[in-house]
């Protein structure tokens, strides 16, 4: 799609972000902010940019050109200064967050991904949600223990050292809590997508396949129907998982982007199994058991049910349906001025791979396609872009995905017709973000 | 329910192509040893709805009080309906007709709170729970009988079971019959496998779709902040600054104090849970304690209440006791409450 307007130019000044006049501090300082003084601060900012586009051009180019800065006339730090390497000392808003009053205790609680101000389809280690169930735990690798019982020849013990040596593959796959995006069920409840869909990363996982272990214990397959995979934490937490997944693509895995799981996500070993919620995903795997019926644990009976309309709990929901949503510009963040932007954000399927995506930026009326960019895996993120251009006026951002099953992400209204407002989990309706004339985007629901 | 045959066989194929492609296709067989029927009884600790996996044992509602007021009523109230902790465990709201029919009727009401009685169909993951995971900050330490009398009680204040009741591996099944949503889960979903099918599907319309673009929901401007300055949760340059939600002079004026709070110890311990510096969450802000005992010797008095818990100083609502915090951190925050603002 063209534009049959000239396009505006984007932004090529820096940002006067501390422009505002002493005497709207202290004012807001005493009073708090609402619109006029809000409205005073972007006026702030609207002539703090006209001046400073009249100083650069008086002194005759950037300061930060024309003034060498002191990274280019000084020495650099030693190699090693950080034996294992941070980021910038400029990145430090970009990490994981509570959302305050979700969990009454921190050990049973959730850590959000910051995925606003995040790239690609990786999730860095450090960055990862956190989910736990009675806090974490840092495993003495050497201590560690992984057992296989019940519908099997022989009951085994591995210890890390047997896990190592085994043969391994490396597998990149997104992972999503069942619960993600379950604060919007009823209304915008939460305000970027930080909070929203922030329990979930793309990772590449590096473990023996567990099939291979199951073929090693000889699991008997004429009576298997289920696994059940079990903790080494004070939770020792439990899920049922259909036999179909544990043979296909299931994973015993000890690495995550390239070092050793990290312990926040089950050091030293944890099971992975692509396109399923993540509480499925068992953190400090000490045990798989082979059954011929499901469990019924904790985490399957009295959470990670999805309430109906009716009253009926739908049990053993595992499987994440494909999603979307725009990661910039998204709620709590701000355009600066009018002109070109690229929108993106991330898609996956649990069923599959991505195979289109679309984006609408007028509440689902109109849809243009964006740019998939690859490699597009199997039950993993894939990021998307999209051009456009913002003339200042109010916007509804949403993106939908297709899947390769050809299943299409539904609007929020066509969830709640079916489930209802209470089913906690699965929720992977299509997320609206507003634009308004200030250029403000916020968290909305449409009707 | 789900075609695991299919899948198997691909995994085969998948797994052959694998063995085939190495000289010595079977060399990692060896690797692994038997497991011991010692390390067996340690681990092999699960309980099915059937029952399967239950050890053998016996406990009674009158134990199971006993036990509950002593290690578990800090959490959970003394009736295991606190919502202050932990969600409820029982909270009424089940009926004698939900006994009879298996189905708890409340769950279709959203103005109820759903209780853990309330959702779960099966008996053996209570007993499970309980057995693997509780207490909270000593799980696996209660004995056989002890998880058998805590179960009781629990069915004892659901109305399940009467105040005399025992429980035992040989009536469990009786129990479970009982069990007020028993009839209530359904496996009748596409989501437990990758095959299943699924409930809802979206619009693949491009243009002039038919949306409702009606707002209906959206963070009121006073919820703007709730979450902290959003401001200081995006890359604060390029093109995306987060919006000032705070007043500027929470991020102008740094608090005054005397002591910097150890924010990373409160975090870690789960203090941050229940208390914050100003204002009442759970539990009383660090403000009102530090105001109540600032230049007191009170730092062994604040030592021994955060290790014990108790209730009682700053109303009913009990705090539990937290006997994972180590000398260090406990002298650590004591003094820093005591030292004041």
């Amino acid at each position: 799609m063209t534009d049959s307007n000239p396009e505006p130019r984007g932004q090529l000044q820096a940002a006067p972000e501390s422009f505002i006049p002493a005497d709207l501090v202290s004012a807001i300082s005493a009073k708090g902010i609402n619109a006029e003084r809000r409205g005073l601060i972007k006026g702030a900012f609207a002539s703090a940019l006209a001046t400073m586009a009249g100083v650069t051009t008086a002194a005759g180019g950037d300061p930060n050109i024309v003034t060498l800065p002191e990274w280019s006339t000084t020495l650099g730090k030693s190699v090693a200064t950080h034996p294992y390497g941070q980021p910038s000392r400029y990145e430090s808003n970009i990490i994981r967050r509570q959302s305050p009053g979700l969990t009454q205790t921190d050990q049973a609680s959730v850590a959000f991904t910051p995925l606003q101000s995040l790239f690609g389809m990786m999730t860095p280690s450090g960055l990862h949600f956190e989910r736990h169930h009675q806090g974490w735990v840092d495993i003495d690798p050497r201590r560690h223990r992984f057992m296989i019982n019940g519908l099997v020849k022989t009951p085994t013990v591995f210890t890390l050292e047997d896990i190592l040596r085994l043969p391994s593959v490396s597998r990149m796959h997104f992972l999503e809590c069942g619960a993600n995006t379950a604060l919007e069920w009823g209304n915008s409840a939460v305000p970027t997508v930080q909070y929203t869909h922030g329990m979930l990363s793309g990772s590449e996982w590096t473990g023996v396949p567990l099939s291979l272990l199951l073929e090693r214990v000889g699991i008997d397959l004429s009576k298997a129907k289920v696994i059940l995979a079990e903790g080494a934490d004070g939770s020792s937490m439990t899920r049922t998982i259909n036999i179909a997944n544990a043979l296909d693509d299931c994973l015993v895995a000890y690495g995550q982007n390239g070092e050793m799981l990290r312990p926040e996500q089950g050091y030293p070993l944890r099971l992975v199994v692509p396109g399923v919620q993540g509480v499925s995903w068992v953190k400090w795997l000490r045990r798989i058991e082979v059954g011929d019926a499901p469990y019924a644990t904790k985490d399957e009976s009295s959470h990670y049910v999805d309430l109906m309309p009716d009253g009926l709990q739908r049990q053993y929901t595992a499987i994440q349906e494909a999603k979307s949503v725009i990661t910039s510009p998204s709620g709590g963040q701000r355009l600066k001025n009018s002109g070109y932007y690229c929108i993106t954000g991330l898609a996956w399927s649990g069923r599959g791979s991505v195979k289109k995506v679309e984006v609408s930026v007028d509440g689902g009326r109109n849809w243009r396609e964006a740019q998939i960019q690859g490699p597009v895996l199997q039950k993993m993120t894939t990021r998307f872009t999209l051009d456009w251009v913002w003339r200042g006026e109010p916007a509804l951002l949403q993106s939908r995905v297709t899947d390769s099953t050809g299943y299409v992400q539904p609007q929020r209204a066509a969830l709640l017709e079916v489930r209802g407002a209470r089913s906690i989990y699965h929720n992977n309706a299509i997320q609206t973000w507003r634009v308004n004339r200030a250029g403000e985007v916020d968290n909305v629901q449409l009707g | 329910m789900y075609n695991w045959a299919k899948a198997l066989l691909v995994s085969l194929l998948i797994y052959s192509s694998l063995v085939q492609a190495s000289p010595y296709p079977d060399a990692w067989q060896d690797i692994g040893r038997p497991a011991t029927a010692d390390e067996l009884e340690a681990w092999d600790i699960d309980v099915r709805p059937d029952f399967t996996g239950l050890p053998e044992g016996a406990g009674s509602v009158a134990q199971g009080e006993g036990l509950w007021l002593d290690k578990c009523a800090s959490c959970h109230g003394d009736f295991g309906d606190s919502n202050e902790v932990f969600s409820p465990i029982v909270l009424g709201n089940i009926t004698p007709e939900d006994i009879a029919s298996g189905r708890v009727a409340a769950l279709t009401d959203s103005a109820v709170v759903r209780t853990t009685l309330m959702k779960v169909a099966t008996l053996s993951t209570i007993w499970d729970y309980i057995n693997r995971a509780m207490p909270w900050n000593a799980p696996k330490s209660l004995q056989t009988d002890e998880v058998y009398a805590l179960t009781a009680y629990l069915l004892n204040l659901g109305y399940i079971v009467d105040d005399d009741f025992v429980l035992s591996n040989d009536n469990i099944h009786a129990v479970q019959a009982m069990m007020p949503n028993r009839y209530g889960m359904t496996t009748d979903h596409g989501l437990w496998s990758a095959a299943g099918r699924p409930d809802v599907v979206g619009s693949s319309c491009i243009s002039d779709c038919n949306a409702d673009t009606t707002i209906t929901s959206f963070l009121p401007d006073y919820a703007m902040n709730a979450h902290g300055n959003l401001r200081d949760q995006m890359r604060d340059y390029g093109p995306y600054p987060g919006i000032q939600t705070a007043p500027e002079a929470n991020v102008i004026s740094a608090p005054v104090s005397t002591s910097t709070a150890p924010d990373a110890l409160l975090l870690a311990n789960g203090c941050s849970g229940c208390h914050q510096q100003a204002g009442p969450l759970l539990g009383p802000s660090f403000d009102d304690i530090m105001a109540k005992y600032q230049n007191q010797d009170a730092t062994d008095y604040l030592r021994t209440k955060i290790k014990n818990g108790g209730s009682g100083v700053w109303g009913t609502m009990a705090m539990p006791p937290m006997p994972h915090v180590g000398e260090e951190a406990l002298l650590a925050i004591s003094q820093w409450l005591v030292a004041g603002r």
